[in-house]
């Protein structure tokens, strides 16, 4: 019992940021951006988190600052994307190559070492009284950050912003028919800024996360593909918030399974290319009937 | 005509370096140093002696296959992310090859190991192209799966089932008859920098003076057009991913005959990635391609004194190469003849 009580509290822990990097994917590609850069803009916040609370003192000033820093690279990025009308993907990757490049020099920059910077002021984790008390889904209220509560209600944000609001129902139809959209007079450019902008701060949310809550210092590279892997857990759950919550789930499943498959002489990489494949399989079988936004990638303008 | 589009072409190239090479000195100055010392440092580690200058061409090399790899998918409209996954593949495949089958004379057993290489990043080089073409599905995010699963793969391999003796993740060293000699002693020079030099002659004949090549990029130019003229556009979607697969799949080969002479873990630092950025910036031409090598290549060595002398880190070039990335990449952003009409 406490077995399973301490897979799934691992397990909630490793989906935080693949899920919201999941959702990044979604608005951003509901909207018809290819968003390949969400490594990079989660590196990015990661680092705004530490460094601003190395400077602040305070934790929460961290956090902010990575909200931000992530709505400033999204807008940068549709930027690119919108206005200068760069090919979306590479945008992705030059996003992801300058995060990486970039905190590495401004660490080197602040802390003069390479690799990790100092530990800082962190987020501490919650135990919720009475409900962690229940079994299994106890697991849910100990010991966790309170990243995990907050997760639950941007995917519930998110999904009432799509599905019951007029905005959403436009937005979500820029994905598919940009120009019909525009012709019934929806400024589609802003709207694709804005979600950018949402999504670039949830990106930040994601990154801080793993700086200032799973850990309490930054980390060169401390992503570590999980970026895309929520990518990956977006496409498989259908572009959908809920789907990228149920998504992001197995794919934590997945990763926290590496933590106890080390006993059944399973290697740990054969462990970790299994959302990998599992996505691969995913489009093979329903790639077809799948649907992505159908203008993913197409400009109004 | 022709001539005025390539010199506002290289005029492109060349001003998305200015101006990266200007934010980085920016970002300099943040670390508290002067860009003048830092990129003088950078050139003088580069260039600074005949050795510093072998070093460099060996380190472009790499990058000029993935470049040239990326280049020719880009020349059919597809996007190869995937040079990473291809080149590990490539360079895994190349290695167990020599070592399986090295009772075979010298000079035919480093071909047939090279050829393996080859075929094993054309494997999975196709598979981005078979998505595509068959299911409609991004090449982008297939080829982005496969680079963790090869990565992955190779990794468990050479940490477990064809480790060598020893704490180091690497494989036995491969038979001396298909390592590639060293040109100047001291350096990390090999005669793969012929390999290389023959490869690029071949994709430019290719491209330009062959019927299939001309198709190629005529599906590149326009898929649709193509399609109606009567061109198979699937065909070429594949053809073009399968061969772009071989090229990066040369990268890794290179590297681990010529370099190490095993497969070693971690030996690709984002070749793969920074193929891409080759590419663009070399406008998908062998020429250009070779070209912008060997300037990350200036710039990848020069980093190693730039780190010395200064407080500068290393990634620094990754922050310019990522910045010539983005600002090539956007073509409405420079702008070359702003009152030209694009013909």
């Amino acid at each position: 019992m406490a077995g399973i009580n301490n897979f799934l509290a691992l397990m909630l822990q490793l989906s935080v940021p693949i899920i919201l990097g999941a959702l990044c994917g979604t608005i951003a590609e509901r909207g018809g951006i290819i968003l390949l850069g969400v490594e990079g803009m989660m590196l990015l916040g990661a680092f705004a988190g530490v460094a601003g609370s190395f400077f602040t003192g305070s934790a929460f000033a961290g956090v902010l600052l990575s909200i931000i820093a992530g709505a400033l690279v999204g807008w940068i990025y549709a930027l690119f994307c919108l206005k200068w009308k760069a090919h979306q993907s590479v945008v992705g990757v030059g996003v992801n190559l300058f995060a990486s490049g970039i905190t590495a020099v401004l660490l080197k920059a602040i802390w003069h070492t390479e690799g990790m910077s100092d530990p800082v002021a962190a987020i501490g984790s919650l135990t919720v009284p009475v409900l962690s008390d229940i079994p299994i889904v106890g697991a849910l209220f100990k010991n966790q950050s309170p990243y995990l509560y907050a997760m639950f209600l941007i995917v519930a944000g998110v999904w009432i912003l799509f599905y019951k609001t007029k905005y959403g129902l436009r937005y979500r139809a820029i994905g598919d028919q940009p120009h019909a959209v525009q012709t019934a007079g929806v400024p589609v450019n802003r709207y694709r800024y804005i979600a950018m902008m949402a999504a670039g701060a949830i990106a930040g949310i994601a990154g801080s996360y793993l700086s200032l809550s799973q850990n309490n210092l930054f980390v060169t590279d401390m992503v570590a593909g999980r970026g895309f892997m929520g990518l990956a857990a977006n496409i498989f759950g259908g572009w959908q918030p809920i789907g990228s919550l149920g998504a992001g789930m197995v794919f934590a499943v997945a990763q926290a399974a590496r933590f106890y498959l080390t006993d059944l002489e399973i290697p740990s990489q054969i462990v970790q290319m299994l959302p990998y494949v599992i996505t691969l399989l995913i489009l093979l079988f329903v790639g077809k009937r799948v649907k992505g936004p159908e203008a993913l990638g197409k400009l109004v303008d | 005509m022709k001539k005025l589009k390539s010199m506002s072409e290289l005029g492109k190239s060349l001003a998305a370096i200015g101006i990266a090479l200007v934010i980085g000195a920016f970002f300099v100055l943040l670390s508290g140093e002067s860009p003048m010392e830092a990129y003088g440092a950078l050139l003088k580690g580069a260039l600074g002696s005949p050795k510093s200058i072998a070093n460099t061409i060996s380190k472009s090399i790499p990058l000029a296959f993935t470049g040239l790899a990326v280049a020719l998918g880009s020349r059919c409209g597809m996007l190869n992310i995937g040079a990473e996954g291809q080149l590990h593949a490539g360079a895994m495949a190349a290695v167990l090859t020599s070592l399986g089958l090295s009772f075979l004379p010298g000079p035919i057993l480093m071909i047939v190991s090279i050829l393996a290489g080859i075929l094993a990043g054309m494997a999975v080089g196709s598979i981005p192209g078979i998505f595509k073409a068959k299911l409609n599905t991004s090449e982008v995010i297939v080829a982005i799966m496969l680079n963790y699963i090869c990565t992955l793969f190779t990794s468990w391999l050479v940490n477990g089932p064809v480790k060598a003796q020893g704490s180091a993740a690497q494989t036995h060293v491969v038979p001396e008859s298909v390592w590639f000699g060293r040109l100047i002693p001291q350096t990390q020079l090999t005669s793969a920098v012929f390999l290389l030099l023959i490869v690029a002659a071949a994709m430019y004949v290719f491209l330009w003076k062959t019927s299939l090549g001309y198709q190629l990029r005529a599906v590149g130019a326009n898929a649709s057009a193509a399609g109606t003229a009567g061109i198979k556009v699937n065909t070429f979607l594949i053809m073009s991913m399968v061969l772009s697969g071989g090229l990066a799949a040369l990268a890794g080969v290179t590297e681990v005959f010529g370099k190490y002479h095993r497969f070693i873990e971690g030996f690709s630092p984002s070749f793969g990635f920074t193929g891409i950025a080759v590419a663009i910036l070399g406008r998908n031409h062998p020429a250009g391609v070779l070209l912008t090598a060997l300037l990350f290549g200036i710039m990848d060595m020069g980093s190693l004194r730039m780190a010395r002398v200064t407080n500068v880190s290393t990634n620094m070039v990754t922050v310019v190469q990522s910045l010539v990335i983005l600002l090539v990449a956007a073509p409405e952003l420079i702008k070359w003849n702003k009152n030209r009409k694009r013909g």
